[in-house]
């Protein structure tokens, strides 16, 4: 398997989990199923028979209500049976929409509340540095998410100890919960804000696996900084009628909307 | 209190590299020993302390005790999600430190009050929560937060309490110290205020009463055989915490009174009246204002006593 196939696949299972389930956030799903993808595919160090690996890289989806995607992701590099993905949302599963690592190997962090998973990435990193330590953390964030205050305190603390072994990648798909960020609560300048804040930033197409591939590698030169990933991604990417479509961060495909939705999927199936 | 804890970590430190101390920008003058001694594994995460608690959960996960430091309702009211979400639910071994507990910092107005933080620290499930009354109990259950697996609250005084204690001999979280027997009448208490029940015991011996006492330097789990003895043995449990009386200590005691069949004690709670304080003054001015002293705690146990015999 490929990261676009992986990315394929991490679709395809989000749209029908959404779907048996009536589960919402296909749109966010959609949008990091790439990032995603490429992260599982090509960077992190893992072993799926040894989810607490000491030396694993970790990874913290702090947007834990596009849960179905890393849920997806882990089922397809082994951790679980994908079959179990069926049961998203379902009575006494263990999959819960928002990401939680209870019973789940491979998930690091249970989140769902926003503004959580980068500080909690930030005392990780803290530790692989005191300890001398080679892994790296990354962590997922929404672009609205970054109107939580947290989301900054961790920024400055993660700059001035000097973490370069924290990476965040925002999904950037410029839309939260009722509208785009912009109408909401405006992040602009956004690559400027994190350049204050002391990151390095890198600002990709979040939907170009070369691109993120280049970006999630080690930083030549380690610029002792920790780094910021603006993926530039759009909501409900790869399904015409979700793109860019507010609806889709809560609406679950029904009926037709499913069936269509598959057959936009199978036809971009790498 | 304050200044035992800080020992008993340092000491707990040296002994264990894998133990972490993070502060709110706070401790200024109390914890220079701690950072001077282990700058290695101190951390001033600024005043953030959403961010700190989550910081302290990721420490955690990676195999870290860490302790986190603040005073009155900074380290929980302020982070309380981080605290629920981040560190109980993940099993962290993040020990919460709160110096300040009730009306410690009362002159400095309503925000530095911690009144609510042992019935909302209470609430959460996999929270221990420990309220120390003198030294002795501080120094022992900052050892035993930190033998514990789990999240823990420790809400301290700030110094100069009365010493309770000469030594305890098993100190174990969950367990209630006696201090007295007695007839009739015991008195339950959490933290520092045992100093105004000591002093009110003293006071009705005088009257002719003999009160037992017990210190429960743990609030969760509450000690359920002790408050089953103690309704068997005594007519009046009387509950006295710094603290509002909606939710906390003496709340705790009546979980456990109320589910108990046949005869039993009844019980008065003393507290704080579930208000906020716009007034200001020491804690001592605080605790009598608003009915906890010796004084109070007197007058309310007469009259408690009174409506027993009609």
């Amino acid at each position: 398997m490929n990261s676009l196939e992986l990315a394929w696949r991490i679709k395809r299972h989000g749209v029908e989990m959404t779907y048996l389930s009536g589960g919402s956030h296909i749109g966010s799903i959609l949008s990091m199923a790439d990032i995603l993808a490429v992260l599982y595919e090509d960077i992190l160090n893992f072993d799926n028979t040894n989810p607490k690996m000491d030396s694993r890289d970790r990874f913290i989806l702090s947007k834990g209500h596009a849960g179905a995607g890393v849920y997806a992701a882990l089922a397809e590099k082994g951790f679980f049976e994908v079959q179990a993905l069926k049961t998203h949302y379902a009575n006494g599963s263990k999959l819960s929409g928002h990401v939680s690592h209870k019973g789940i190997p491979g998930v690091e962090l249970s989140t769902g509340s926003l503004g959580h998973g980068i500080s909690v990435g930030v005392g990780m990193a803290l530790v692989a540095k005191k300890d001398d330590k080679k892994h790296r953390v990354f962590v997922v964030m929404g672009d609205g998410e970054c109107d939580e205050g947290s989301v900054w305190e961790a920024a400055m603390f993660a700059n001035h100890f000097k973490l370069d072994n924290l990476v965040a990648i925002v999904d950037h798909n410029k839309m939260q919960s009722i509208d785009f960020c912009e109408n909401t609560m405006s992040l602009a300048p956004f690559a400027e804000k994190w350049q204050a804040f002391g990151w390095q930033v890198k600002e990709i197409d979040g939907h170009n696996h070369e691109e993120l591939k280049n970006a999630l590698a080690v930083s030549e030169g380690k610029p002792s900084k920790p780094t910021i990933i603006i993926a530039n991604t759009i909501k409900g990417k790869g399904i015409s009628f979700m793109e860019n479509n507010i609806l889709w961060h809560y609406r679950a495909p029904q009926g037709e909307e499913y069936t269509a939705a598959v057959k936009e999927l199978e036809a971009q199936k790498p | 209190m304050r200044d035992t804890f800080v020992k008993t970590l340092i000491e707990l430190a040296k002994n264990d590299r894998n133990v972490e101390l993070i502060v709110g920008d706070l401790g200024f003058g109390v914890l220079k020993p701690f950072w001077e001694q282990l700058p290695k594994q101190f951390t001033n995460a600024g005043i953030a302390e959403q961010n700190m608690t989550s910081v302290a959960a990721g420490m955690a996960l990676e195999g870290k005790t860490v302790f986190i430091y603040s005073i009155g309702n900074f380290p929980t009211l302020r982070c309380l999600e981080q605290i629920r979400n981040d560190c109980a639910y993940h099993h962290a071994n993040v020990k919460i430190v709160c110096v300040g507990g009730g009306f410690v910092y009362g002159p400095l107005g309503m925000s530095h009050h911690a009144t609510e933080d042992l019935s909302i620290l209470r609430a959460l499930p996999d929270v221990t929560v420990l309220a120390p009354c003198d030294a002795m109990e501080a120094q022992c259950a900052t050892r035993a937060i930190y033998q514990h697996d789990g999240t823990c609250y420790l809400r301290l005084g700030r110094g100069g309490e009365q010493r309770i204690h000469d030594r305890i001999d098993d100190f174990q979280i969950g367990k209630a110290i006696k201090i007295k027997e007695g007839e009739k009448v015991v008195f339950f208490t959490t933290g520092g205020i045992i100093d105004e029940a000591m002093e009110a015991i003293a006071l009705l011996k005088e009257q002719g009463y003999d009160v037992a006492l017990y210190s429960f330097p743990t609030v969760k789990p509450i000690d359920r055989a002790v408050i089953e003895q103690c309704a068997g043995q005594y007519d009046l449990i009387v509950t006295i915490e710094e603290h509002n009386i909606v939710g906390g200590f003496g709340s705790a005691v009546c979980e456990v009174l109320a589910e108990l069949d046949g005869n039993r004690a009844t019980i008065l709670r003393i507290g704080l009246n579930d208000l906020y304080s716009s007034i200001v003054g020491s804690q001592k001015y605080l605790r009598d204002y608003y009915g906890m002293s010796a004084i109070k705690i007197v007058e309310k146990v007469f009259n408690a006593l009174k409506r027993k015999a009609v």
